[in-house]
């Protein structure tokens, strides 16, 4: 099966999520309310690519707007032997690209390289264009690189990262150094305890492994108590749905994309374009959104979480102030059986646990080796040291 | 009983910059046909994020210090929630949480005395785009060239209590603002919404307030007021009606306000933190630059006028137009006389303007170029005759004062000498008539006259040659 849900280049190196624009190439973010959208202009990061001479595949699918565990809930769900899998990262496991792009909003590339047993890392916020992003949760997702090796992971991420003029949000360095490989003996990593023991057996064994090849390395691995886990994962799901719901009041039928055959007047034309163009989970998002912005809940739902998340990046900093890094699992199985969408929200919400502190905080996440390694603002290169000292451990 | 009338207002005003307050599109008034100013950004394609325009900012401070506002050194937007199809995003950037200025006050003169009026807030927000509907079709078109033209809105404390003093407020606004170049004002270009409510004079509590939405002209809120005002007596002294705080249009042709659905006066707005734009910080340096650049009022214009010997009626008629006075001050500047250089303006300008169906308003003349004429006259390069018509070409084709004096024979060298010798050839070259003056006939002077004027080809200062003419004669 087909893992694109537009191929432009049989002979592309690199792979990029529907969630990401490419001039004149449908771009529908998994969703039947974008159905017939080509934009007129590509992302900041696929310009990027292209100029440093990768050649885009395609557009790989994702689920609606990116907000499900692994892409289950696209217009094509992915499985591989009755197992969910995410299509850009299974496409960079079975080989047939170099690298992919994707977007972090709520994990679920994360997840997906976790279960294709690939490497993603999400950036720090800001380092990399949103530009060209359809967006969903503006103040916490960020693109990042799928890839099966740490070095073509790094060679991606530099071409994407530095600064661009279309975001405002996007910091001031023109470029970031990721190439330089950091001494990681003598360096200090915590396992979060409360994340550990939220996990499978299974898992757990994986992070232990994983620690245990760390300290092959030199490094210390610590486990820690952390005791804001639960605040940030709420603080992150009452944001990120905010933030979607707002976003996605632009699909109404009126400019682009989907519009429903069946109304007599402006508000069935909104009301039933949106009931018919979005699915299940992405209305649940929405409503959970509206609800914790409106009037008699803003103070105590959304406002209350951007408070929590100004603590919540105190607290991490400084977790980081006495590590140097962060292991956690990041989900709680090592594999999802397909499931009915009626429980996507409460599934991606659980499975949130464990991506959810680099959304709200911005820190860069890496996912390798099936575990996931979280670190300082800026600090990629570390992370990504480490995770290339398994990796050679490993060999 | 007596009655006192409450009213504050809410006051969108357009800024006049060159660009949307968010992507690099002209501003609307630079549009030709619907949907020609508008770009992925501002018409709400997924994956644009908006840019802050600095001079929206520079602006909305400018405005906050005429209205002697505290600045807020840390401001930020947030996003406002609705759907309706003239907002491509179905969200309007807006400030609610730490609008950019606050706390001002201005003074507000009527017939009946002066008040001054509290400004509660300024903020910088985006408009939104036009809907157009189609009778013969029935259907509605959407035009988003208004769509995030910056606007900011001045929020009043209800410091009103007459028609008279709101009109009064407006047109003081709309003259700083043209004046200080901060919106060109123009029809549409501001627009109100007036709370009011009206409470037996005396008492304590403010009565039922009722907001009128969205009127332009100057003429409509002050008739909505006054409407307002005895509907809301009406209602106290007789009991017409039962007053619900409320929502209002006003209907121009009707010539009375009607209650909105309350579908469009209860909505939630759902305004949060805009997360795409980073908070403005105005540190003071920055706030320092803005008020270095700032205009002088038209006060202080007409001061500084009045002092450079210009009257009174003539300032009037300068202060009016920012543009008039850029160009006076400009050609001033390069050497000629502030009050002859008003009348040239406000006589001959003028008269050219309106043989051109033009107003004052619609000048466009490069300060250089009258500097240039006024000069030419000055010298007796050419006589004022022909320095108007000069002026007339420069202003409708824009050409260059000395090539079009020398391409159409205006450019005699006329020193003393020159008309001496003109004067002398006329007397030589028409015997007849200087026997005919001298038999008496004053007549034949204007022959002579004309005579020199021929040769000299509107050259030279007419009461000159007369009197050089007469000297001659009479010797
Ligand atoms: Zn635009």
């Amino acid at each position: 099966m087909s893992y694109y849900v537009t191929e432009i280049d049989t002979k592309g190196n690199i792979a990029v999520d529907d969630t990401l624009l490419v001039k004149d190439v449908l771009s529908t973010a998994g969703s039947h309310i974008l159905e017939g959208f080509a934009p007129l202009f590509s992302a900041e990061v696929v310009e990027r690519v292209q100029k440093a001479g990768y050649t885009v595949s395609g557009k790989a699918n994702v689920g609606e707007f990116g907000l499900d565990l692994v892409g289950e809930f696209s217009n094509k769900a992915a499985t591989k032997d009755g197992s969910l899998v995410g299509a850009a990262a299974q496409l960079v496991a079975e080989g047939s690209v170099k690298a992919a792009l994707g977007v972090d909003l709520n994990g679920a590339p994360r997840r997906a390289a976790a279960l294709s047993k690939v490497n993603f890392i999400k950036p720090t916020y800001g380092t990399v264009s949103r530009y060209g992003v359809i967006p969903c949760a503006c103040s916490g997702e960020q693109v990042g690189v799928y890839a099966a090796n740490i070095a073509d992971l790094k060679q991606v991420l530099s071409v994407i990262s530095g600064h661009d003029d279309k975001d405002g949000t996007s910091l001031q360095h023109d470029s970031y150094d990721y190439d330089t490989d950091l001494e990681v003996k003598g360096t200090k990593v915590c396992i979060i305890k409360e994340l550990l023991s939220s996990a499978d057996d299974s898992v757990k064994a994986s992070v232990s492994a994983y620690a245990e090849k760390l300290r092959k390395c030199g490094v210390v691995v610590e486990e820690v108590s952390f005791d804001m886990v639960n605040a940030a994962q709420t603080a992150w799901q009452i944001l990120m749905a905010a933030e979607t719901c707002n976003n996605l009041s632009r699909y109404d039928g009126v400019k682009f994309g989907y519009r429903t055959p069946n109304y007599n007047n402006i508000d069935e034309l909104y009301v039933n374009t949106r009931t018919e163009g979005l699915n299940f989970l992405t209305k649940a998002t929405i409503i959970y959104g509206s609800d914790v912005l409106s009037k008699g809940r803003y103070n105590d739902c959304y406002d209350k979480s951007l408070r929590v998340r100004r603590l919540v990046v105190e607290q991490i900093k400084k977790l980081l102030g006495d590590f140097d890094a962060i292991l956690t699992p990041v989900c709680s199985k090592a594999e999802y059986k397909p499931y009915d969408i009626a429980e996507a929200f409460t599934k991606v919400f659980d499975e949130s646990r464990y991506t959810a502190i680099a959304n709200l905080t911005g820190i860069p996440a890496l996912v390798s080796g099936g575990v996931q390694l979280m670190g300082s603002y800026f600090d990629e290169s570390l992370i990504l040291s480490l995770a290339k000292c398994v990796e050679r451990v490993s060999e | 009983m007596k009655y006192e009338v409450t009213i504050g207002l809410e006051t969108h005003v357009e800024l006049a910059t060159n660009s949307k307050i968010f992507c690099a599109c002209g501003g609307h008034s630079s549009a030709n046909e619907p949907n020609d100013c508008v770009c992925p950004a501002c018409s709400g394609m997924p994956g644009m994020l908006p840019v802050m325009n600095k001079s929206v900012v520079e602006l909305a401070v400018t405005a906050g210090l005429m209205l002697n506002c505290d600045i807020n050194r840390y401001t930020t937007f947030d996003k406002k929630n609705y759907y309706y199809p003239d907002l491509p995003c179905a969200y309007q950037i807006t400030q609610l949480f730490n609008p950019i200025c606050v706390n001002g006050k201005v003074q507000v003169k009527t017939n009946s005395g002066v008040s001054e009026i509290g400004i509660k807030q300024i903020h910088m927000e985006e408009d939104a785009g036009k809907l157009v509907h189609d009778e013969w079709t029935d259907t509605s078109l959407v035009d988003f060239n208004r769509t995030s033209v910056p606007l900011i809105e001045i929020v009043t404390h209800p410091d009103f209590h007459s028609a008279e003093e709101v009109v009064a407020y407006l047109e003081m606004l709309k003259s700083m603002f043209r004046f200080g170049n901060i919106s060109e004002c123009e029809e549409g270009a501001m627009r109100c919404d007036v709370n009011i409510s009206v409470r037996p004079e005396g008492a304590t509590e403010l009565g039922v307030r009722a907001e009128i939405k969205n009127m332009s002209s100057l003429a409509s809120i002050e008739r909505a007021i006054k409407y307002e005002t005895a509907r809301h007596i009406d209602a106290l002294e007789r009991n017409t009606e039962v007053l619900v705080q409320e929502t209002r249009r006003w209907d121009d042709t009707k010539g009375r306000t009607f209650a909105m659905r309350n579908k469009e006066t209860e909505a939630d707005y759902r305004y949060f933190p805009d997360p795409n734009l980073m908070p403005i910080v105005i540190d003071d340096e920055w706030l320092n630059e803005i008020k270095a650049k700032m205009p002088v009022s038209a006060e202080e214009k007409a001061k500084e006028y009045a002092d450079a010997g210009i009257s009174d009626k003539e300032i009037e008629m300068l202060t009016a137009e920012r543009n008039l006075c850029d160009i006076l001050d400009e050609v001033v500047a390069l050497g000629c006389s502030a009050k002859e250089v008003a009348a040239w303006i406000l006589t001959d300008c003028a008269g050219i303007l309106r043989k051109n169906a033009l107003l004052l308003s619609d000048l466009h003349i490069a300060p250089e170029k009258l500097a240039k004429i006024i000069k030419m006259v000055n010298d007796c390069k050419i006589n004022r005759g022909a320095g108007k018509r000069v002026l007339g070409a420069v202003i409708e084709n824009d050409v260059d004062p000395e090539k079009y004096c020398k391409d159409n024979g205006l450019d005699v060298q006329v020193d003393q000498g020159f008309i001496e010798g003109v004067v002398d050839r006329a007397i030589e070259n028409n015997p007849a008539a200087v026997s005919d003056y001298k038999g008496g006939k004053v007549k034949a002077f204007q022959a002579l006259l004309g005579a020199c004027m021929k040769e000299l080809r509107g050259a030279g200062d007419p009461t000159v040659i007369k009197a050089l003419l007469e000297q001659k004669l009479n010797k």
